[in-house]
């Protein structure tokens, strides 16, 4: 239980996947203008990334490795995160049609949102031997992703009747945020390496 | 193809990528490597050749495709084409050069999810023939490099007071420890975005 209780805090806080590992940037400095398409995005990336990272650890550990194929690895990974991203985009737009308005372009490039396929590797190079360790991991991964995105737009609102100098308007001074937020988050390092 | 005389011509794409359309500074892709592996320019340059070394094939494959993408199934081939590149780029890594892969780590096969690659394939690749189509991937390519040989130029000089690996400045340089941290690529890759605009308002005027 201390064991997924650390891997939890671990992957949504201390090794942030964002704000540590830089994986899904793309999504964090560009849907983060508002605090509503921030959450929406986070739920979608989570949802995604747990069916994601599930589907993966029982493929490698299950077909990959006993067939020998374990250098096919990137390739299987890939497709299976493309057919979990086009199932989720149809439940989506059947059943939430104003979020389906509000993601546009993004939820097909949920495919090229590195946190998925980061995470679904990470559960591999951590050596996660079970299910649940990698469900957990999956799982507080999304939330890490959510967390991360949601501070940002909270902070971007605000930033929008700031007076900023034109040559840092949109991406300098939103990295800027970022590299204080990275330098707010190096503050929780240390916890949870016991593991 | 209806609208390739529209399309830009070969010797365009190759030098739009490097500086008008340089994909690190202006048009933002492919992020997630550009932060993640700078803090030394060794990792800097090898990131950049495999990325652009993916990059130019899958976008001969996708431009020799072109005729046959179906749209709803375009995204897919353009991802399946890029896995298998960067899978044979990460064996030659593995083999030929160990340190580096074991450094780069997971960075190498998210080369997979790079934008930039995909945006290639879409924007070029997929409308143009086989000339510009390989032209627009060494344009970018090289632009990508540079961007990333930039920031990783910054970090390993301020952070570790080195080049390649090789000492530069004097000892006496308290080692900025922040540069080759997490924060320090936020940082380092928004200030350089804020000169290139600073220099892009200077010339309009």
């Amino acid at each position: 239980m201390t064991e997924l209780a650390l891997i939890a805090i671990s992957a949504a806080i201390v090794n942030n996947v964002v704000l540590t590992y830089f994986l899904g940037v793309c999504p964090f400095l560009g849907v983060s203008r508002r605090l509503d398409m921030a959450f929406g995005m986070g739920t979608a990336v989570t949802f995604v990334v747990t069916i994601a990272g599930t589907l993966t650890f029982l493929t490698h550990r299950y077909v990959l490795l006993p067939l020998d194929l374990a250098f096919l690895q990137y390739i299987v990974f890939i497709f299976v995160i493309a057919g979990t991203v086009q199932l989720v985009e149809m439940v989506v737009r059947k059943f939430q049609p104003a979020l389906y308005e509000a993601f546009g372009v993004f939820l097909p490039m949920i495919t090229t949102n590195c946190a998925i396929l980061g995470t679904c590797l990470f559960v591999w190079l951590k050596n996660y031997d079970t299910l649940l360790k990698a469900v957990v991991f999956s799982v507080s991964s999304g939330v890490g992703f959510t967390l991360a995105i949601v501070i940002m737009a909270g902070i971007r609102e605000e930033l929008t009747f700031a007076d900023v100098p034109r040559p840092l308007r949109g991406a300098p001074i939103t990295l800027f945020v970022a590299a204080i937020l990275a330098m707010a988050f190096m503050g929780f390092a240390g916890i949870g390496t016991a593991q | 193809m209806n609208d390739a005389a529209s399309m830009p011509a070969a010797s365009q794409r190759l030098t739009r990528g490097v500086l008008p359309e340089n994909p690190v500074f202006r048009q933002l892709l492919g992020m997630c490597p550009v932060l993640a592996v700078t803090n030394s320019l060794a990792g800097a340059l090898t990131m950049g050749l495999a990325t652009t070394f993916v990059l130019l094939c899958s976008n001969i494959v996708v431009s020799l495709l072109r005729k046959q993408l179906q749209p709803h199934l375009r995204i897919l081939v353009y991802t399946l084409t890029i896995a298998s590149f960067v899978t044979i780029a990460d064996r030659f890594l593995a083999a030929f050069l160990p340190d580096m892969s074991l450094l780069l780590g997971p960075y190498i096969p998210l080369i997979i999810v790079n934008c930039l690659i995909i945006s290639r394939a879409e924007a070029c690749a997929s409308k143009q023939g086989l000339v510009p189509a390989i032209a627009d991937a060494a344009g970018q390519g090289a632009g990508f490099v540079l961007g990333l040989l930039s920031l990783g130029f910054v970090r390993e000089l301020l952070g570790s007071g080195s080049l390649f690996g090789i000492r530069v400045l004097p000892e006496a340089w308290p080692e900025w420890l922040i540069m080759v941290l997490p924060p320090g690529a936020f940082l380092t890759l928004g200030i350089l975005i804020a000169i290139v605009n600073w220099w892009d308002g200077r010339r309009e005027q």
